[in-house]
């Protein structure tokens, strides 16, 4: 009877929960950088609001975008803001929210150096277009006094696959390093004129590891996981500074003057004596025109984000937003239309 | 009537199964060639003599991928069919039954590996071995042969071709060793009976009449090389350029598919990777084709 009972009760909770369970169901796809803060927010969210079902599938920046334009997601992720022509695509649908920041680092692996190195613009330069060509060229030597470098010849490691933090690291090189603008140029892969490619952050970390005298490029957060040696980089400011979490809040908090009012802007290079120079943005890609079934639980999440979701950040190793970027993106989300 | 009706739906869905297949086949190579076609409108010679790999610009040449995979792939050939010949002798000809049986299991086994585990071997042994014990035997001659000038950084198109070669290694060894046991036993036997040695009974009764089915089998185990895509993405360097020396990093047609067409969003590049991919479909249908002629020809020699 007891058994019945309990069956019967757990049927009809069943039966009335359903249709509230579909209608707050939400799927996104998008970048895999942001994607561990994602999930960590999603069940932290779903939590407090186990009404609605969260889903964001880490399929990279680019298969995001074209995600959100064939409509098969209700929210898109991406490291690299949709270009003009994408936008276009949608007819202006689309609304940029800047949901966390992170960083591209460079790590290394140099015979009994343990200590931070420290680079400039001019070295980043030298490094991945090949014009620094071993460990003890004198550029080097003079930003790292103290610290013994050997003779050896120089690898430079980056990534093989296409990802948002080659666009970043190439977005940074372009803007300080003129040769680099004109024969190599940003994008998620480009035409690298030296170096090894690695798959991922950690096919890069590992063939850093693997090949002595070797230096690379991954994101902050992952370095930070595994406690990676990195280099800390002078901004345009022409101060060394070390990444951070807090490095790299500044860094967009050094751009708020210029930020645009969709969102779309890169902060590499930014202005500023203590921001981190190789920073950027990454974006949740939603509507401006919903249907209340998604919209009104997507804004929810995404408002959640923005106040709960930032507290997390830190603890991810994920920079969080400014807090005047924070206000600036919440009055944003004003014109999202309902139907 | 009855039985024969159900001969008859079981032979149409038969066929339909027969027919699904084939269409399967011809729908990959028309999804590829319309994906490709952007990039191979105006005809594939620029697109396979170029070497330049740009997403930046809009610029793509296959020629250093298509390098990376026809060296790395004949490499790997060139080690696997010496010692997939050299153990099928051992386990046919020489090895007791007990003997043969265990390490026929074992070299089957092997090809039962995961190709990841055979890139990680080949990424934490081979890589760094090469790098530190083979590559400074050969610098000396690497100044007046460019093959081997180094320095070499463990990854790169050798240290591929070794890991394909293990991985290929497999097949060509069951291959030859069916194609063995396919030589009559009396022809041995008259060899022997004539007085020759057992390596000339083997060469003359066993190898020599055999050789068709074994260069059909170093091709097959060349198409299996041709396609691998994790282990060589992670040994190979991935490097888009032609470089001449073994020492130096590559790239081949199928790690540049995996690796980039996640985050291709420009219709371009999109069309070039399909490109690359039809390429690559071509020239293993190419392969697999002189493969079955060889093979043909040698069961009509031997009818």
């Amino acid at each position: 009877m007891k058994v019945v009972c309990a069956l019967g009760s757990s049927l009809v909770s069943l039966v009335v929960s359903a249709p509230a369970l579909a209608a707050a169901s939400l799927s996104g796809a998008g970048a895999t950088f942001p994607a561990p803060l994602y999930s960590r927010w999603i069940s932290d969210f779903e939590k407090v609001n186990p009404e609605t079902k969260l889903n964001y599938q880490p399929i990279g920046s680019g298969g995001g975008i074209k995600q959100f334009i064939d409509g098969t997601v209700d929210f898109g992720g991406t490291d690299a803001p949709m270009t003009d022509e994408q936008i276009a695509k949608v007819k202006g649908n689309v609304l940029h929210v800047p949901t966390a920041l992170g960083a591209v680092v460079f790590t290394f692996n140099v015979a009994g150096v343990q200590k931070p190195l420290n680079l400039t613009p001019e070295t980043a330069c030298g490094i991945a277009m090949g014009k620094i060509s071993t460990w003890n060229d004198k550029r080097l030597l003079s930003l790292n006094a103290g610290v013994t470098l050997p003779s050896a010849p120089l690898t430079f490691v980056h990534r093989s696959d296409g990802s948002g933090t080659s666009a970043i690291f190439t977005d940074y090189l372009s803007k300080v390093c003129p040769e680099w603008k004109d024969k190599v140029g940003s994008g998620t892969a480009v035409n690298w004129p030296v170096g090894l490619g690695g798959k991922g952050n950690d096919g890069v970390s590992g063939l850093i590891k693997q090949t002595p005298n070797s230096i690379g490029y991954v994101e902050l957060v992952f370095a930070e996981k595994n406690k990676l040696p990195v280099a800390a980089l002078k901004n345009k400011a022409g101060k060394i500074v070390s990444p951070s979490t807090n490095s790299v809040t500044q860094a967009f908090a050094d751009s708020v003057a210029k930020l645009p009012s969709d969102f779309r802007m890169s902060i590499t290079d930014a202005d500023g004596a203590a921001s981190y120079p190789i920073s950027g943005i990454t974006y949740l890609l939603v509507r401006k025109n919903m249907s209340k079934e998604v919209g009104v639980p997507l804004v929810k999440f995404i408002k959640w984000g923005l106040r709960d979701g930032q507290k997390i950040c830190p603890s991810l190793s994920y920079a969080q937003l400014p807090a005047e970027v924070v206000s600036r993106v919440e009055k944003a989300l004003n014109v999202i239309e309902l139907k | 009537m009855s039985s024969s009706l159900s001969e008859k739906i079981f032979r149409t869905i038969l066929g339909a199964f027969g027919v699904f297949i084939v269409l399967l086949m011809f729908s990959v190579a028309i999804f590829l060639t319309v994906g490709a076609w952007p990039v191979i409108r105006h005809g594939l010679s620029d697109f396979v003599q170029t070497q330049t790999w740009n997403p930046v610009n809009g610029q793509f040449g296959a020629l250093a991928v298509l390098f990376g995979t026809l060296v790395s792939s004949s490499i790997a050939i060139a080690i696997a069919a010496p010692l997939g010949v050299g153990a099928a002798i051992f386990l046919k000809e020489l090895a007791p039954a007990r003997v043969a049986s265990v390490f026929s299991f074992l070299i089957e086994m092997l090809a039962a590996v995961p190709s990841v585990i055979f890139g990680l071997w080949g990424f934490f042994v081979l890589a760094p071995a090469i790098r530190d014990h083979v590559a400074p035997i050969f610098y000396p001659l690497g100044e007046y042969v460019p093959i081997f000038r180094g320095p070499s950084y463990g990854v790169g198109i050798l240290t591929a071709g070794v890991v394909l070669a293990l991985m290929i290694l497999p097949t060509m060894a069951a291959i030859v060793r069916e194609i063995f046991s396919a030589v009559p036993q009396h022809q041995r036997e008259a060899a022997l009976g004539l007085g020759s040695t057992r390596w000339e009974a083997v060469r003359v009764a066993v190898l020599a009449p055999s050789k068709p089915g074994i260069l059909s089998a170093a091709v097959l185990a060349t198409a299996r090389a041709l396609g691998e895509t994790m282990a060589v993405t992670m040994v190979i360097g991935n490097r888009n350029a032609v470089s001449l020396s073994l020492f130096d990093p590559g790239q081949s047609m199928a790690s540049l598919i995996a690796n980039e067409y996640a985050e291709a969003s420009d219709s371009r590049h999109i069309a070039a990777l399909m490109a690359v991919g039809l390429l690559l479909l071509v020239i293993s249908l190419v392969v697999n084709a002189v493969a079955r002629i060889i093979a043909k020809r040698s069961a009509a020699k031997w009818k």
